[in-house]
């Protein structure tokens, strides 16, 4: 056997200080973030998006369009349905422009499409977290035999191609909550990446010195895994998740652009840019709107990610 | 060391076969029935059956998988009598699309995707990690904020979305390079590059925002290593101090990386190929899928775990000769 | 005696968020040929970044005064280049933990020959012999096989002695030893000073020893340097900075010597 060759994580092993207090270890990375231009940009336009979701409906009540309204008067069938007027159709009436041939309004359907791929992204992320805490944890801790299958279990699933194979499941699968089956499939090719990690740090967690002190202190397995385990694994854990949500955001926009995601009517980032393709070159409006959203907030939370996980580094190095 | 590959190759084909059972699992219990699909709407039920039977899908789960897998090792016969086809081994079956050979197909395909994999990774490695480098020996400077800030942005397009933008802007605005078109090297050379370019420039991005990054990080990482304070006090030369003591600990860990990367891209850059039109093997994955040729998806998700898989031994045995602490015992 | 080092008001400043912070102030010694200085402090006191200056390794960002001549050469305000000759040829340096003070990625003949052709122009194969010769003074057994080795496969004591094989295949006329025993067992640690003794004995080498163990400078050093916080507060021959200490900061570092006469407490 030979020993592993060191992977992304071993490199930038974020284990080094611990049992550190919660509160002020989190006031200091807030500080931190409050103070750097670019997380600060990120968490703004987040917040917008965040807000436009969360608002669709109101957006839609106020400009007078639903995300699946037609509006012929929008496009010129003559044009073969172009929006009419410049920029795709942009006008005080549809603030985004319209969508060629049916004329749905873009706002409407970037805010409902916003719901949906956060609602995907973040279900997903908390799964796999869920799920690779869980077993990572199994595995780390109780190691022998309880670490050779799980550890097996992420090798094979590692091992897939996951892009074919998610596809290829989900275009096998026609009927049903395409929703559910995204954040499904994403969850179960999703978790072994986290509970790699989780398994590594957990594994020297368990030799330190302040875990066998309460160990040999009498402390429950329980109590040891809450109050010993889990608070060290906190800052990789929120780095991992902050960089796991634009991730996932991606996978399903890639996925729902092949065609193997959410359905039409229902709108989703991907799915939108994945019908403007025919469209790019005559009304490159249609893909540039959807194509920013998505590209705007996978930054936002990547860069977001990349500012608490220096934070959280410079915290430990002190 | 004979021994430890012998192992590893083993381990490598046991994973194979559970891929293969895997797949081929969720294909016979969920997918549609694909003799209805070839079927087609005239279908009578006896012409159903003649078909099920044709394609050995009235078989048992078992008896199915076991005839791929013997097909796969040793090739295999389908029909009888004066229809009889000998499909050699490797035999990945036949499309049900086009009658063709999937061996055959996967063979046709795949320099495509090679080509893509190979002139994107050539383009990446060189961008970032000279960018990276340059990054990590400037720390602090407008450069490598500059830098820096360009990788988190690049590595935040999605590749369609920076596939569609060049191609627009490109091709259709500043008509700087034909619509991409698949020609061959000996034909048009000019022509062959400039439809390569963008898959590559659109697959390198990435990739190359990560890599910047990574190798800035082993840099900046090893820079501060005590065995550099030594290197100094040696008195030898800044350069040698560079390229001898800090780049080979600093780049050895990307070897790992990209070992794995680009054995996935040769699988089918999947999503570049479709948008792009490219004729290999993601774009053969995409449309199998979309007109569920079973045949040839269970070969293309064989054929990317295989690639994926390899890498993997094969970036560990590289690793056993480039880390000296990393040895095979 | 003549003087090989002489240090004279040696002040190290670092800039930090908080203005510029001496972290070596007012230093001055001198070491002889053959002579062995002790510099003694706790961790933090200057005593490492004293060394450093000497060699001209400080961090970047780091600003000296006074004066450092060795060989009544001034070192300080010398460009790098210039220094770059006199680490290796005249002056060289070893560290406290050998492991990570040798490239893992090379193996120890590689790391030794490569110092000697810095300095010396000579074929691979004299500079092979001349590394196989250094690993031998040093009691490496086996040296021609185990020049092939990389560091990870020889034990702590033996790095360091590869370390010291490689301060010295110049014959430097300054050794400056930077807590070169903290890191090993104790048996160790006396195998190293004992053999550190000797080559300097044989070579005639000047030598800085920095450490925090006091038991350890009394039986090397002839001078001694007791720095707290940045500045010197004692200096002088060693025996009588042992015997009559003039500094409390110095009577409180003899004192936290553990003796075998002390009782033992239960």
């Amino acid at each position: 056997m030979t020993t592993a060759a060191p992977s992304h994580e071993a490199m930038a092993d974020p284990l080094a200080g611990a049992g550190d207090a919660p509160a002020t270890e989190g006031r200091r990375i807030a500080r931190a973030l409050l103070r750097d231009r670019g997380a600060v940009l990120s968490t703004v336009f987040l917040g917008l998006v965040v807000l436009m979701a969360i608002c669709a409906p109101l957006i839609s009540a106020v400009t007078g369009h639903g995300p699946n309204d037609f509006d012929p008067a929008a496009v010129d069938t003559n044009l073969g349905g172009l929006p009419r007027g410049s920029f795709g159709g942009v006008s005080a009436d549809h603030l985004l422009g319209v969508e060629p041939q049916n004329g749905r309004d873009i706002l409407a359907r970037i805010a409902y499409g916003a719901r949906v791929s956060f609602l995907i992204a973040i279900s997903a992320t908390v799964l796999t977290t869920l799920l690779g805490v869980v077993l990572g944890l199994l595995a780390g801790f109780y190691q022998g035999w309880v670490d050779q299958v799980i550890s097996r279990i992420m090798d094979f699933l590692m091992a897939f191609p996951a892009l074919i194979f998610m596809i290829a499941i989900l275009s096998s699968l026609p009927t049903g909550d395409r929703s559910v089956l995204l954040v499904t499939v994403i969850t179960v090719f999703g978790w072994p990446y986290l509970a790699r990690v989780v398994r590594g740090q957990t594994l020297t967690l368990v030799n330190r010195e302040f875990v066998e002190a309460a160990r040999a202190s009498g402390a429950s397995t329980g109590a040891i895994v809450f109050k010993e385990i889990l608070p060290n694994l906190r800052n990789s854990l929120i780095v991992m998740t902050t960089l796991a949500v634009p991730g996932y955001i991606g996978t399903e926009a890639g996925l729902s652009f092949l065609g193997v995601g959410v359905t039409p009517p229902t709108p989703s980032w991907g799915q939108m840019i994945s019908s403007a393709v025919s469209w790019y070159a005559t009304d490159p409006m249609y893909f540039a709107v959807p194509g920013l959203f998505l590209f705007l907030t996978v930054l936002s939370l990547t860069v977001l990610g990349d500012r608490i996980r220096a934070a959280s580094d410079a915290g430990e190095a002190s | 060391m004979a021994r430890y590959v012998a192992g590893r190759l083993a381990g490598l084909v046991v994973l194979l076969l559970l891929v293969c059972v895997f797949t081929y699992l969720i294909f016979f219990k969920l997918s549609p029935d694909p003799a209805l699909m070839i079927c087609g709407k005239t279908c009578t039920p006896d012409r159903v059956a003649q078909i099920r039977a044709s394609l050995g899908l009235d078989r048992p789960f078992l008896t199915q998988l076991g005839d791929y897998l013997s097909g796969l090792v040793a090739g295999r016969d389908y029909g009888s009598g004066p229809n009889l086809v000998h499909c050699p081994a490797p035999c990945l079956g036949y499309s049900f699309q086009s009658s063709q050979s999937v061996t055959q197909m996967i063979v046709d395909r795949l320099p495509v995707s090679a080509t893509v994999a190979v002139g994107a990774a050539v383009l990446w490695l060189i961008v970032g990690i000279a960018a990276g480098l340059l990054s990590a020996v400037k720390e602090g400077s407008w450069w490598d904020r500059a830098a820096m800030g360009l990788a988190l942005g690049g590595a935040s397009i999605p590749n369609y979305v920076l596939a569609l933008t060049l191609q627009y802007v490109l091709v259709v605005k500043l008509q700087i390079l034909p619509f991409p078109s698949a020609v061959p090297f000996s034909e048009d050379p000019l022509l062959w590059f400039q439809s390569y370019l963008m898959p590559w420039l659109v697959l390198a991005t990435g990739y190359a925002c990560l890599y910047a990054r990574l190798t800035r990080a082993n840099v900046i990482d090893t820079l501060a290593q005590n065995f550099m304070r030594t290197a100094r006090s040696k008195g030898l030369s800044p350069a040698l101090t560079m390229r001898r003591h800090a780049l080979r600990p600093a780049l050895t860990p990307i070897v790992t990386i990209f070992g794995m990367d680009f054995a996935a891209l040769l699988g089918g850059a999947l999503i570049t190929e479709t948008v792009f039109g490219l004729n290999g093997i993601g774009k053969m994955a995409a449309d199998s899928i979309a007109k569920n040729d079973q045949p040839v998806i269970m070969a293309v998700t064989l054929l990317a775990a295989f690639f994926v898989m390899a890498g993997n031994v094969v970036v560990d045995l590289l690793y056993t000769g480039l880390d000296p602490r990393v040895r095979v015992s | 005696m003549s003087e090989l080092l002489v240090v004279e008001d040696l002040t190290v400043t670092f800039p930090t968020t908080r203005g510029p912070v001496d972290v070596v102030k007012d230093v001055s010694f001198t070491v002889g040929r053959n002579e062995t200085v002790g510099i003694v402090g706790e961790s933090g006191s200057g005593k490492s970044m004293t060394s450093l200056a000497v060699m001209g390794l400080l961090p970047p960002g780091a600003t000296t005064k006074g004066s450092i001549r060795l060989d009544g050469v001034e070192l300080l305000g010398r460009p790098d280049r210039e220094l770059r000759r006199v680490r290796g040829e005249q002056a060289s340096m070893i560290f406290q933990d050998p492991l990570s003070s040798l490239n893992p990625y090379y193996t120890v003949g590689l790391q030794i020959e490569e110092m000697y052709r810095a300095h010396r122009r000579c074929s691979r194969k004299e500079a092979r012999r001349v590394v196989v010769e250094a690993l031998t003074q040093v009691g490496i057994p086996e040296p021609e096989r185990r020049a092939g080795y990389y560091p990870h496969q020889f034990s702590g004591g033996q790095r360091q002695r590869v370390m010291i094989a490689m301060a010295l295949v110049c014959s430097p006329a300054l050794l400056i030893a930077d807590e070169p025993t903290t890191a090993l067992d104790v048996t160790v640690q006396a195998q190293i000073l004992t053999l550190l003794a000797g080559l300097q004995r044989d070579s005639g080498t000047g030598m800085v020893f920095v450490t925090h163990d006091l038991a350890v400078i009394s039986s090397i050093a002839t001078r001694v340097l007791v720095m707290c916080r940045g500045e010197q507060v004692e200096y002088g021959e060693a025996e009588q900075v042992f015997a009559a200490p003039r500094h409390d900061y110095t009577r409180m570092l003899l004192e936290s010597i553990p003796r075998i006469d002390d009782e033992v407490v239960l």
